[in-house]
């Protein structure tokens, strides 16, 4: 693969914390190679505002291999930048060209409150999992792994929900900052396998309602995404968590 | 040395033994017991949700914004159990002897054995949660085979295990959480043990949005913290991972074991230029499908795909007939070096080997798909669709992380590995019961220095992680805190708890008050490169003498020229690796004096002056059959302690794989 050297203006959200008023700033990077990832060019212009004195730009992230869901930038216009399914850490400068100009901005949604510059608070998503989001198993049990053969097909799409990295990208793309994508990842990934059958219920109707509370908008089935989304997770997904819950919904009815 | 407490009986009874007799602690006691877990990988996740189910209050810590974040989440290739769902002669006991023998014989017996015994249950339990396993046409679990070993015990979700399995973990704790049994605290880091007559009873974490620090009493602690391998800059372990809390716990007094002993993964993308934060590995399970190859010609300088087959180098299935590709790690990454070192490289750097895909696409798996569809005769065309087909479901995300680093095409291609830091086989010293040698210090998971002697094999850490957390901890931990049922919350008022403060506080203001020129990251940039050259792949005594003096100097540099950007009581990442890279300045230290003490090659660890005529390493266990344990004495100042290692069940032999 070719590499080609690159001068970039950048304009990226500053915020001293949560509780002052942001503004973007604008930085010149210089001598990006094509072959950097798109965090490693952030690091680069870290360095060069350490050594000038300045302050470097917060941002999360931990992995860089697209899997743990800590990084969440908003580039141009776009939760993790340019490329379809992939995630900012693994998007890499070959996405750009020289004189570029590139916009920076952290998830924005109520239920992600910004914590400093691109650093969002994303502890809704972890308490919309204590609302239901497992299957209530101790510790020890003893049912063999094979006892319960699950169909190739199911298994393979309740995989395709699991994948779901909980980075909340599909939330930022949204303009009612809906949560849904992630939650009906989860409900699908549980519902489709024998072993989550038992809290079918119980599980859709809490996770919602916990969406809610947290502030998370409705779902218009705007569909956008899906097409942000990392992991490509589909919005086949929004459908069945919906049935799930007109489900739960009338049967709980039912049984007042 | 302390007692291993590994207890007397036949190998395969001690575990059965010891629960049968181990102290228990009473369900109305267990709510006034509080424990602290650091560390929510899959070690710590499944020790804070196990606990919690049982009773005890736990609190939870990570540096991270949600513990589904540990670097657990990264593991790809899968997780060993001896099931026998192949029925391929897989057993306990031939688990337990791969991994004995994979270590080079440096592991504990007893603790291997136990390992060997839960690792089903851990399919079993995780299967229950919802982690969704691989599966055949038939609905029944589907294994893979990894390095160092001749059956298919290998479980695993596409090239995402770790993630499945964490996920399932996770979940597990947040219901803990919602029932109020767990506290999880995120985005706060520990930076201190705190020590209450001897017993370890507390922490001290740094909330990481606020800078504040707070107090946090605990009967006992978990450390489950991870691995080091981020000593060498460039690994392939997640930006934040790092020592701090095992290496404050050593500062207290905790022996760390067996430092030196580092794993070099040999299929990791190469290093293209100075701007590389990290590397990215290419899972073992890439090894079952792939052959290694570099050219018979040195320099030879044609694309991949234009050098014949008769000119090509299976170098790995040459010298090692036997196990071919899926030699263990350590054997993998030296013969790698090796062929690149003789000039034999490929790729812009020559720094690299190729990993090909293309015979088992067309041939195991192209094949295979052709008879099932019954397409007869297929050509060439059919043969390598088909098995891209099988390749993309099981590997898919591999070879896109790979196109999206490179720009290349690996089902076109074959990729360009070479070996990278990826593990660390040593840690904090521990008994059989997973305790340190601070009474109520426990260590789990990578953390520790348990169960892979020199060198683990592939797929391995994932079962200790959750081994340790779901089904060991849950019944030691109850040996000691049955005697401390009657200890009430110390108030952490305690003296205890304001001078470990003061301590934190203090070394935060001097790393803050140095105010010099340098960056961190340059800084901890510079540690890596010393000890990538010095006391990485290949060792010897000068280089290692040199590098103890090359680290000492750059600790003075990073006490004296450091610039720290940003306040004290603010999110301030560069703060908060600042400490870290100071701990690893320490380490690095250590590391270094542990190799240059181990006069002999085993597992990971390449003497130079210690191989065989063959280029093999050379084992001397007649004076070095011991687990290293070094109590700190004072600044690079470390007295060894010895655990002799007793074989009571296999012969060590000179490993061959060949
Ligand atoms: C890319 C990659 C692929 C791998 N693939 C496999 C595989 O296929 N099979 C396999 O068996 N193994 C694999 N491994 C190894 C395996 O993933 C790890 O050894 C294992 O996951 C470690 O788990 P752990 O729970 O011990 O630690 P980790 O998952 O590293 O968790 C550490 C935890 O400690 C916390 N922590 C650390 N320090 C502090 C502190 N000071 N204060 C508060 N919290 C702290 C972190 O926040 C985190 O929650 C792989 C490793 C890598 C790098
Ligand atoms: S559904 Fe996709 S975008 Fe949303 S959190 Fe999961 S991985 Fe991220
Ligand atoms: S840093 Fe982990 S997904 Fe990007």
């Amino acid at each position: 693969m070719e590499h080609y050297i690159m001068n970039l203006t950048l304009k990226v959200w500053k915020q001293k914390n949560a509780a002052t008023k942001g503004s973007f700033e604008t930085y010149q990077v210089k001598e990006i190679s094509s072959e950097m990832s798109f965090l490693e060019m952030f690091d680069v212009l870290n360095e060069q505002l350490i050594h000038e004195g300045k302050d470097p730009i917060a941002f999360d992230h931990d992995c860089r291999e697209g899997i743990c869901g800590m990084c969440s930038m908003y580039i141009n216009g776009r939760p993790h930048g340019p490329w379809q399914g992939t995630t900012v850490c693994q998007l890499h400068m070959r996405a750009f060209k020289d004189g570029d100009t590139i916009v920076v901005e952290p998830w924005r949604a109520n239920a992600f409150p910004v914590i400093k510059d691109l650093v969002v608070d994303r502890t809704a998503f972890d308490r919309i999992i204590q609302a239901g989001g497992f299957i209530s198993v101790n510790t020890g049990v003893s049912l063999d792994g094979n006892a319960i053969p699950i169909e190739k097909a199911k298994a393979d799409l309740s995989f395709a929900a699991a994948s779901c990295i909980g980075c909340g990208a599909c939330v930022a793309s949204c303009k009612n900052s809906s949560a849904m994508l992630f939650v009906s990842a989860k409900v699908a990934h549980l519902a489709l396998l024998p072993q989550g059958e038992l809290e079918r219920k119980t599980r859709v109707l809490g996770m919602v309602a916990q969406m809610d509370k947290e502030g998370f908008g409705s779902c218009t089935f705007t569909e956008a995404c899906e097409a942000v989304c990392p992991k490509e997770i589909s919005v086949t997904n929004i459908s069945r968590l919906n049935a799930e819950y007109m489900k739960a919904g009338l049967s709980v009815d039912n049984s007042d | 040395m302390h007692d291993s407490k590994s207890p007397s009986g036949p190998l395969e009874r001690k575990w059965s033994d010891y629960k049968g007799h181990c102290k228990l602690v009473n369900p109305a006691n267990k709510r006034k017991l509080e424990i602290i877990v650091v560390g929510t990988g899959l070690a710590g996740a499944s020790a804070a949700a196990s606990l919690g189910e049982l009773g005890y209050k736990v609190k939870a810590f990570c540096f991270q914004d949600s513990p589904r974040r540990a670097h657990s989440i990264a593991a790809q290739g899968g997780i060993n159990a001896a099931k026998n769902y192949q029925n391929d002669g897989d057993s306990i006991y031939r688990l337990f002897y791969d991994t004995i023998k994979g270590g080079d014989y440096r592991a504990r017996e007893s603790n291997v054995h136990r390992l060997a015994e839960v690792s089903v249950n851990i399919i079993d339990q995780c299967v229950a949660q919802g982690v969704p396993f691989a599966r055949e046409y038939g609905g029944l679990l589907n294994n893979r085979s990894f390095g160092g070993t001749q059956v298919k015990r290998t479980f695993y979700a596409a090239g995402q295990t770790g993630q499945q399995l964490l996920i399932g973990a996770y979940q597990a704790l947040e219901r803990q959480v919602a029932l109020g049994n767990v506290k999880m605290y995120s985005r706060h880091e520990m930076l201190e043990v705190v020590l209450v007559d001897g017993k370890a009873r507390g922490i001290i974490a740094r909330d990481l949005i606020n800078g504040k620090l707070e107090r946090h009493f605990g009967h006992s602690v978990l450390l489950c913290t991870g691995g080091y391998g981020n000593v060498f800059y460039l690994s392939t372990n997640a930006m934040g991972c790092n020592v701090s809390a095992t290496w404050k716990a050593h500062k207290k007094g905790a022996y760390f074991s067996n430092p030196c002993f580092t794993q070099i993964h040999p299929t990791c993308i190469p290093v293209t230029g100075d701007h590389q934060s990290k590397l990215t590995l290419m899972s073992e399970s890439l090894r079952n499908d792939g052959r290694i190859w570099v050219p018979k010609t040195k320099n030879d300088t044609r694309k991949a795909n234009d050098i014949p087959e008769g000119e090509r180098d299976y170098y790995l299935e040459r010298r090692y007939p036997a196990f071919g590709n899926l030699v263990p790690r350590d054997v993998a990454s030296r013969a790698a070096k090796e062929r690149c070192d003789a000039g034999f490289g490929v790729g812009s750097t020559k720094q690299a080997v190729y990993l090909d895909f293309k015979f088992n696409l067309i041939n195991k798996y192209g094949k295979t798909e052709a008879s099932k569809q019954g397409i007869e005769n297929p050509d060439m065309e059919t043969l390598v669709r088909l098995g891209k087909e099988v390749v993309k479901e099981e590997y898919g995300n591999l070879f896109e992380m790979y196109e999206k680093i490179t720009g290349e095409n690996p089902y076109e291609v074959p990729m360009r590995i070479y070996p990278a830091v990826h593990y660390t086989m040593g840690g904090l010293w521990v008994d059989y019961e997973l305790m340190t040698n601070i009474p109520g210090l426990y260590s789990l998971g990578e953390a520790n220095f348990s169960d892979h002697g020199a060198n683990r094999l592939g797929a391995s850490a994932l079962m200790q992680g959750l081994a340790d957390g779901y089904f060991v901890i849950p019944y030691t931990i109850g040996n000691f805190l049955a005697n401390e049922i009657a200890v009430k919350p110390i108030p952490v008022s305690h003296e205890a708890f304001e001078a470990a403060e003061k301590a934190v506080s203090e070394r935060i203001n001097k790393l803050m008050n140095i105010k010099g020129k340098q960056s961190v990251e340059s800084l901890h940039k510079r540690l890596g490169k010393i000890m990538w050259e010095k006391c990485g792949m290949a060792r010897n005594a000068k280089g290692l003498e040199e590098a103890i003096k090359e680290i000492q100097q750059l600790k003075k540099e990073f006490w004296s020229d450091l610039r720290i950007p940003g306040e004290i009581n603010e999110m301030n990442p560069e703060l908060d690796k600042a400490g870290r890279v100071a701990d690893f300045m320490e380490l690095g230290e250590l590391m270094c004096i542990d190799a240059l003490q181990r006069n002999e090659s085993c597992g990971g660890h390449f003497r130079e002056e210690y191989q065989t005529p063959e280029g093999e390493a050379m084992r001397r266990d007649d004076e070095f059959m011991y687990v290293s344990a070094w109590e700190l004495k004072g600044e690079s100042n470390w007295e060894l302690h010895k655990e002799e290692l007793k074989y009571e069940e296999v012969k060590p032999t000179q490993r061959s794989y060949k």
